[in-house]
């Protein structure tokens, strides 16, 4: 019993971590966002598997939550926003997509090297999972540096918060609180977002870079 | 069955919460400001009352000799920006550009942030700790952003993105901190309270704990400012309203540095896990340097003191990460000088943008003629960041660099050469706005003096002489950090 529970919590860690680097590729706005959908609903059967093999009822309100909102209600929201806003449906990336994969993969090698070593001491699920969680995390932080337009870095933050998540439900007897406020932080940080967006019709330059161009190209002249 | 004693603890938090449901719904300018500055200043009494009477630590709400420096201040300056508030945004409301709406909205955000900053402080729980500096992230972001040009959501926006990762970051290590007391500790809500992980942290897995402190200092590290995480902080001080930058310089980035000492507290109390001095100092003093060099070629006046504020920040991470009882002193010290004197230089600036109707320092110039008062004031402010004597900060600046030059000299080398080049910087700058030729408007100016006047003055003083308590209350402080 003890080997399936296993299993099935690497399986789908593991896939989350896949899906994060299928998010790295993607080129249109569209299909991103079915991906992260996608992400969110293996997050919610990874937290609800979580749930039945630690005996703790109370993620599965976490797992509930990253299904609706996360899995549901905000890649809707997303689709209409970027539809009714006529943003662009590519997605504009400032490194190739080679390179971000090559970089993605030394991230997830450091990832997992730094956390099993680190953790070595918690029991092997824990860890495991602690290793994919960081992987995730630093996936969705590539993927926020290295896109321009605002919709795809807000997905960039979403998958790393859900890499967070992951992290969370891991480590054992963690207090609801806190599950409950990352979901909530989540929800009030959409808001947020969702403020700016429709504040923000156009393409948005948000990488310091390009700001720094501007002003360098400003000098010279 | 009786209620339950109204202690300070519970004012310093319901307070600005409650005022803020009120303010949301109260329609005219003139009284949510002076409801504003009354709960200000209540609170500011009630975080003093803590002094002389402090309750039981809960699994919620601590109250320590460490947190009670940070929130009397935190609720003094929070207090003083209330009252220059008032006038400024009277100004920014007649020229149009602030509405009523906007204004209710202001004022209730307003009182958030106070209400999410002293939760932070006052937090027992590192989740409860995580979760108040969020809220103060994002009612930070909402009030860059408040004037809607397209600079300000700019600003905003590249401030909720970094801010948002910071504290992702920050998550991550607190969720590697409550993975390294599980085993130990036991599962459930201990392994989250700091007086419980303080008394057990020698039994910790020392590997995770490493790991666990440099995802926090780079986390909480991006909302102090320090380089290479400071990216927002210049453009959310420049496009959001000045007593919000006053509050961001003064206020939120100490909240944030109050994380980090608690981790490095917790860290250095495990003789097996990394000493976390060495990489705060080493951020600190690239902060110091890197900021420095940047104050030279500013063009907008907000986003060099906001520079300057950077440098300041890394001085005081670097003083603490040196740690000793006497550098300590010096950080503590240099932190509340710092917060005093860059929240009177903001309130000044903010005056001077306003009359001047622009932020740009090249049209800024002569101010001790054309607005004698206001000029003698940025003067003095700026001088006393500089660090010149007799004020508070050149004797802050004094200690750390003492303290360092006994025990790495090769660091006070590079820490001396900082300070001389924003030094340098700084009175570079000041000299052209305040003795250069007059230039722009000349039209008199209604200001708030008195917050001014309280920080300068109280800085002056603490420069000239520190009051035996105060010194022994910091240097106890002091004794406590290691």
């Amino acid at each position: 019993m003890h080997g399936l529970s296993f299993d099935v919590a690497h399986l789908l860690a593991g896939s989350l971590v896949l899906l994060s680097f299928m998010l790295l590729y993607q080129d249109r706005l569209y299909a991103l966002l079915n991906v992260f959908a996608l992400q969110a609903s293996v997050l919610a059967l990874s937290v609800a598997w979580q749930a039945y093999a630690q005996g703790a009822p109370h993620l599965y309100v976490t797992a509930a939550i990253a299904l609706v909102f996360k899995a549901i209600v905000i890649p809707v929201a997303l689709h209409r926003i970027v539809a009714k806003l006529g943003i662009h449906r590519e997605v504009e990336t400032v490194v190739g997509i080679g390179p971000t994969m090559l970089a993605g993969m030394a991230l997830v090698a450091l990832s997992l090297v730094v956390m099993l070593r680190a953790a070595a001491i918690a029991d092997p699920l824990a860890r495991e999972d602690v290793a994919f969680a960081l992987s995730v995390v630093l996936l969705g932080l590539l993927m926020m540096i290295t896109r321009q337009n605002a919709v795809s870095q807000v997905v960039g933050f979403m998958s790393l918060e859900n890499g967070l998540i992951l992290a969370a439900a891991g480590a054992k007897g963690m207090p609801l609180v806190v599950e409950i406020s990352v979901a909530f932080s989540v929800l009030v940080a959409f808001i947020v977002i969702g403020v700016f967006l429709f504040r923000i019709r156009e393409r948005f330059d948000t990488v310091d870079v390009e700001a720094l161009d501007r002003f360098r190209g400003g000098r010279r002249r | 069955m009786t209620l339950p004693p109204v202690d300070g603890v519970t004012v310093v938090l319901a307070l600005p919460a409650a005022t803020a449901a009120v303010l949301t719904l109260l329609p005219g300018y003139r009284l949510s400001a002076a409801l504003n500055v009354l709960s200000a200043l209540v609170t500011l009494v009630a975080a003093c009352s803590l002094l002389a009477w402090k309750p039981e630590p809960g699994p919620f709400i601590l109250v320590d000799e460490l947190n009670i420096v940070f929130i009397v201040l935190n609720t003094f300056v929070g207090f003083t920006t209330s009252v220059f508030s008032a006038t400024y945004i009277a100004h920014e409301l007649e020229i149009g550009r602030l509405t009523l709406v906007h204004l209710r909205f202001y004022h209730a955000m307003y009182q958030i942030l106070l209400f999410a900053m002293n939760l932070a402080l006052l937090a027992n729980n590192i989740g409860l700790m995580w979760v108040a500096i969020e809220l103060a992230t994002l009612t930070t972001v909402l009030m860059v952003g408040i004037y809607r040009t397209h600079e300000a959501i700019e600003a905003a926006w590249k401030y909720f993105i970094l801010g948002s990762v910071g504290i992702a970051l920050a998550l991550f290590g607190t969720i590697l901190v409550y993975m390294a007391a599980q085993p130990v500790v036991g599962e459930g809500q201990d392994g989250m309270i700091w007086t419980v992980l303080m008394t057990r942290v020698s039994a910790f897995d020392p590997a995770l704990l490493d790991v666990a402190f440099v995802f926090l200092l780079l986390g909480y590290g991006t909302k102090v400012g320090l380089a290479p995480l400071h990216a927002w902080l210049p453009d959310a001080h420049a496009e959001g309203p000045t007593p919000i930058s006053a509050v961001l310089s003064g206020l939120l980035l100490n909240v944030a540095l109050y994380a980090v000492l608690r981790f490095k507290l917790l860290l250095a109390a495990n003789p097996a896990a990394i000493a976390p001095g060495p990489l705060m100092a080493v951020m600190g003093l690239a902060s110091l340097v890197f900021a420095g060099l940047m104050l030279y070629r500013r063009d907008d006046i907000k986003r060099l003191f906001a520079y300057s504020s950077i440098e300041h920040m890394g001085i005081i991470a670097f003083a603490f990460g040196m740690g000793g009882p006497l550098a300590n002193f010096a950080g503590l010290l240099h932190m509340t000088m710092h917060s005093l004197t860059k929240s009177a230089i903001f309130f000044t600036v903010g005056h001077i943008a306003q009359v001047k109707g622009t932020q740009k320092i090249a049209e800024i110039r002569g101010l001790t003629v054309t607005h004698p008062a206001l000029g003698w004031c940025l003067v003095a402010g700026v001088v006393a960041i500089a660090g010149l004597p007799p004020l508070g900060i050149f004797m802050s600046e004094f200690l750390v660099v003492t303290s360092t030059f006994a025990r790495a000299p090769l660091l006070a080398v590079v820490l001396v050469a900082g300070l001389l080049v924003a030094f340098g910087a700084l009175l570079y700058h000041l000299t052209g706005f305040a003795f250069g030729e007059p230039k722009g408007s000349t039209a008199p100016v209604r200001a708030s003096f008195v917050p001014i006047l309280a920080h300068l003055g109280l800085v002056l003083a603490a420069g000239i002489w520190l009051p035996p308590p105060l010194v022994a209350w910091f240097q106890h402080v002091a004794s406590l950090l290691r």
